[in-house]
């Protein structure tokens, strides 16, 4: 355990400060990637697969090429020598080789969207015309598309060299793991079967596939005219991506230079080395011009990664007092096409964290990785953390219903109690603190549960056609990725390590550079509180820099909310070898022993005397260097690079007070509590911002949002008008409060916020939407639960037939706000 | 190419433009008026609002053609004396942005919001940004923002409700 940094008086780190990097937003100065020209640049257009899964048969560019404004027009074949592969930086199954992610196709299309030529013009508008006039013939395979039919013997394969559409089997045992002891969850399960005061409950549910969906589109130039290639990307890893472009195209990395400017939003969707990168550097370097590529909307959600996509079989066993013995979560996890740099591992984050908040004494976790001809999975908020939340969340409530219990009341007697911490899960995770009990409390206070269940009752006691439901979630999530070590020993390809290096000014000014990439998340801003207290400067006085590999060279960029429990720590441990280093030249200026010395609120003291020195005229007399200590460098600038020891935990208490009107299966969002304990606060306003965002995200999972194929492989929600996120209409506004136990492994006591609310939200929100029409009989809403989906599940337990139609199969979970439930089709039941 | 005459944040253009030419992609491109940015190929995000004579437009779905002869103002010519205006502040005094995107067609729909109904409830509010897609925020301080901006804009009401932050590079 490490010490908490003293409070200082007038300390910055917990004030709702506003943001920094507003000014430049909210007046439109701002430097997206797409705002970027430079002389002479070019601009690329894809012509991407309309089909599935298909054979190349032949690709006529000659028209296109002749076109004005066209200056070029390539096809896989033109650049295949040089495209490589795009690498899997964590494959969970090392006995393979992957299969060959190519950036552009060469003989096979593997989904819909999939790049097969790229048209080079003198605007982007002509390149997008010319891109209509490349003849490309396709002989179609059979699409790979539902998962289980993939895995079957026999399938069609999305590729025939693997021999198979399983990539990998991803088991934890918590016994074989040594996590717990005694049976196995196997065991405990069988067990239970074959005893009268036990019970098994096994439910199989859908995590629908996501897009990630940010509003910036994605955006590349490459500049090939500077001493070292220019590559500005609308991306959350500019060090990734350096490093990655080095690897995969072996250009020297010293000759690289990646920038991420301005970057709206990301969510994980921008975590990634995309074929759209490769193949701008690869033409800008082939024409020797600056290029640059911008996606539409439409490119972007066929093409960009997707996320989530699992079944999910979750079985749990319980003696009838209530107390659970077991918990199986097992996973089949849509690959898609191809693998990006997290793919594989995306569900097996979920792995560890599955036991959530309980004391489940045996544990076991499955996935099985499976390809289909679908745009390829990876990051999105979360990331196999809301799967396996949502598993355990939904399933402790199926208890609660089968042992005639309240949820709330079956979670208390199963969770840790705050007296337990450390506690080690059985996930082989060790929880450093937390504290369910009070954020449980406040949040039940806040919302009213005992008032909200007298209604509940009320309404059902007069069959109100507006029913109540609440919906509960008390989750917890692993932040602050990641030890690397760990990371080693679960065969990622990468560290988890984040650096900070802090620039003393002679001016007395401080430039504090982090390699944690900020896009939307306010690090200018919270990195200055945290710097201002440490080194007693003031906030206005500190610039944080990122972003750049030429002025941030190291880094390991932002995702997992792992900014500030990381990137944060390195920039508090790197203030603190700048005050170190000032020590030494102050106690040399003062004439006085270090040990005498004192730094508080950025004055070095002697102690019991009025003598001292501020720090920055410390910084200034290391400018000079005319007077100073024997043996000692001149500059207090320094760097540091933290690796953490352990995860971090937060967790909360989540409260959705849900209205199903049973006569057209409409669902109102009615009130929405949260109090989440994400250990220390920086800065409040941020924090609750990030939680109101994580919110929306996580509940237009449970109402609003299905990426849906159509049966010849085509996504049909390939544009907002059918990808429906949430407009301000669609929510409402939500209370969040916070409790606060400090993180004991991280000197500022923090955990992590950006992912909470989309993590605890999903199972609050259908647990609720079930609370409300269970007693009508239904069991079962899939997400998104659209009014059409609650509606037939409510004609289904009334046992009234109701007639699919087209919009089921093709569009079950969008845009179906308008249409009458009713009387879909015009059809009647 | 078409010739239009069209005042951007009270500077006079004439230009030739291709007839097919989006609004959107004429101030982006053609005038460097990058504040004003593209979300979707549909007109569903909102990203690329401006107003059109006072009116707000998804300038995506407005060809430059038709702006001849009409007055823009992009999120770049709000700001008035180097102050900025009453729904800038509020943005920021509310923490109603995260990455940003959004944010210059919210503030610029927002502030059309309040020509229409300068005292709107909370229902009212997220019923008129409607058309204004935000991926980060979950909309709440947008909301807290156009309430805010509500009332620093009420009609006698000083507009200096939050420390007013000075425009860098000046306003129009």
């Amino acid at each position: 355990m490490t010490t908490t940094a003293e409070p200082t008086a007038g300390a910055e780190v917990g004030r709702a400060r506003v943001r920094k990097e507003d000014a430049r937003l909210i007046t439109g100065r701002t430097r997206w990637t797409d705002n970027i020209t430079l002389n002479g640049l070019l601009h690329i257009a894809m012509v991407r697969s309309p089909v599935a899964h298909a054979r190349i048969t032949g690709i006529d560019v000659e028209a296109a090429r002749q076109l004005p404004g066209v200056v070029a027009v390539y096809t896989g074949a033109d650049l295949d020598a040089e495209q490589s592969g795009i690498p899997c930086a964590w494959p969970i199954n090392t006995a393979d080789t992957p299969p060959r992610h190519v950036s552009i196709a060469t003989d096979t299309v593997r989904f819909a969207g999939e790049i097969v030529a790229v048209v080079v013009a003198r605007d982007a508008a002509s390149a997008k015309d010319a891109t209509e006039a490349v003849e490309v013939d396709y002989d179609p395979l059979e699409p790979v598309l539902d998962m289980e039919a993939a895995l079957a013997e026999g399938s069609t394969l999305v590729h025939s060299d693997h021999g198979s559409n399983t990539w990998a089997f991803f088991p934890f045992d918590s016994v074989a793991a040594g996590a717990t002891s005694g049976p196995t969850a196997d065991e405990a399960i069988a067990a239970a079967e074959a005893d009268p005061d036990a019970v098994v409950v096994t439910r199989r549910w859908r995590q629908q596939r996501l897009i990630p969906a940010f509003m910036e589109p994605r955006s590349v130039v490459v500049d090939p005219t500077t001493e070292q290639l220019t590559v500005w990307s609308s991306t959350q890893v500019p060090h990734v991506l350096r490093t990655m472009l080095g690897l995969t195209l072996g250009l020297p990395e010293h000759k690289l230079r990646v920038i991420a400017p301005d970057v709206g939003g990301g969510f994980g969707g921008k975590l990634q080395l995309t074929p759209e990168e490769i193949l701008t550097v690869l033409v800008a370097r082939r024409l020797a011009r600056p290029v640059k590529w911008t996606e539409t909307r439409s490119e972007s959600l066929v093409s960009g990664h997707h996320g989530r996509d699992q079944i999910q079989d979750i079985t749990v066993a319980a003696r009838k007092d209530g107390s659970v013995t077991a918990l199986k979560i097992e996973l089949i996890a849509d690959m898609g096409a191809y693998f990006g740099l997290f793919t594989p591992a995306i569900p097996i984050f979920g792995a560890f964290i599955g036991p959530a908040i309980y004391k489940f004494p045996s544990y076991l976790f499955t996935c099985t990785d499976v390809f289909t001809t679908k745009t390829p999975t990876d990051a999105y908020r979360g990331a196999g953390r809301p799967e396996v939340t949502f598993a355990v969340e939904r399933i402790m409530d199926e208890l609660a219903v089968e042992l005639g219990r309240d949820p709330m009341d079956l979670r208390q007697q199963n969770w840790i109690t705050n007296t337990e911490f450390p506690f080690t899960n059985a996930g082989g995770l060790t929880y450093d603190s937390g504290n369910y009990e009070a954020a449980t409390a406040k949040a039940m206070e806040l919302f009213d549960y005992a008032g909200l269940r007298l209604e509940q009752e009320r309404r059902r006691q007069s069959g109100d056609p507006v029913q109540l439901g609440i919906g509960i979630s008390t989750y917890t999530e692993m932040c602050g990725l990641a030890p690397s070590r760990l990371l080693g020993a679960l065969g990622a390809g990468a560290g988890g390590w984040e650096h900070a290096a802090i620039r003393m000014l002679p001016t007395g000014k401080v430039e504090v550079v982090t390699g944690s990439s900020a896009h939307g998340q306010g690090h200018e801003t919270a990195w200055s509180q945290i710097a201002a207290d440490q080194l007693g400067v003031p906030f206005e006085d500190i610039e944080v820099l990122h972003g750049d590999t030429q002025v941030s060279p190291k880094g390991m960029d932002t995702y997992g909310s792992r900014s500030l429990p990381v990137g944060g720590t390195a920039v508090v441990k790197c203030a603190q070898r700048v005050v170190e280093k000032a020590k030494k030249v102050a106690a040399h200026l003062l004439e006085a022993s270090e040990d005498d010395l004192e730094f508080t609120a950025g004055r070095f003291v002697v102690r019991g005397t009025d003598k001292g020195l501020a720090i920055q005229e410390v910084v200034f007399a290391t400018f000079l260097s005319h007077n100073f200590p024997e043996g000692v460098e001149p500059s207090l600038d320094s760097e540091y690079t933290f690796d953490p020891e352990n995860f971090s935990f937060p967790h909360g208490t989540h409260l959705a007070a849900m209205e199903v009107d049973t006569d057209t299966g409409r669902v109102t969002l009615r009130d929405y509590v949260c109090v989440d304990d994400v250990g220390a606060v920086v800065n409040p306003l941020i924090v609750d911002g990030q939680v109101h965002g994580g919110l929306a995200q996580g509940i237009a999972q449970a109402l609003f949002e299905e990426a849906v194929y159509d049966e010849q492989g085509t996504l049909v929600t390939g544009t907002f008008v059918d990808y429906t996120i949430p407009s301000a209409a669609d929510l409402p506004s939500f209370t969040t409060e916070r409790t606060e136990t400090p993180a004991t492994t991280n000197p500022l006591g923090v955990k992590g916020v950006g992912e909470a609310g989309t993590i605890a939200s999903t199972p609050a929100i259908v647990n609720g939407v079930l609370d409300a029409i269970r007693h009508l009989g239904v069991t079962q809403v899939e997400m998104p639960c659209t009014p059409q989906r609650v509606w037939r599940a409510i004609q289904d337990a009334r046992g009234h037939a109701t007639q699919e139609t087209p919009i089921d199969t093709h569009s079950p979970g969008a845009g179906l706000g308008s249409i009458d439930p009713n009387n879909p089709q015009g059809e009647v039941q | 190419m078409a010739q239009v005459r069209v005042t951007v944040d009270g500077v006079h253009y004439a230009d030739d433009v291709e007839p097919r030419m989006l609004l959107v992609y004429y101030l982006r491109e053609r005038l460097g008026k990058t504040g004003t940015v593209v979300g979707c190929d549909t007109s569903n995000c909102g990203a690329c609002t401006v107003h059109l004579d006072g009116r707000s437009v998804k300038s995506c779905s407005v060809l430059t053609v038709q702006a001849d002869g009409a007055e823009v103002t992009t999120i770049e010519g709000i700001a008035r004396d180097g102050r900025l205006h009453p729904m800038q502040e509020a943005f920021h005094a509310c923490h109603a942005l995260q990455c940003g995107y959004c944010t210059p067609g919210m503030i610029m729909q927002a502030i059309d919001l309040l020509g229409d109904n300068p005292d709107p409830d909370e229902h009212e509010i997220r019923k008129g940004i409607e058309g204004n897609l935000c991926r980060c925020t979950g909309y709440q301080n947008i909301v807290r923002a156009v309430q805010s901006a509500a009332q620093a804009m009420k009609p006698g009401a000083h507009a200096d409700t939050h420390a007013r932050v000075p425009v860098a590079g000046g306003g129009n």
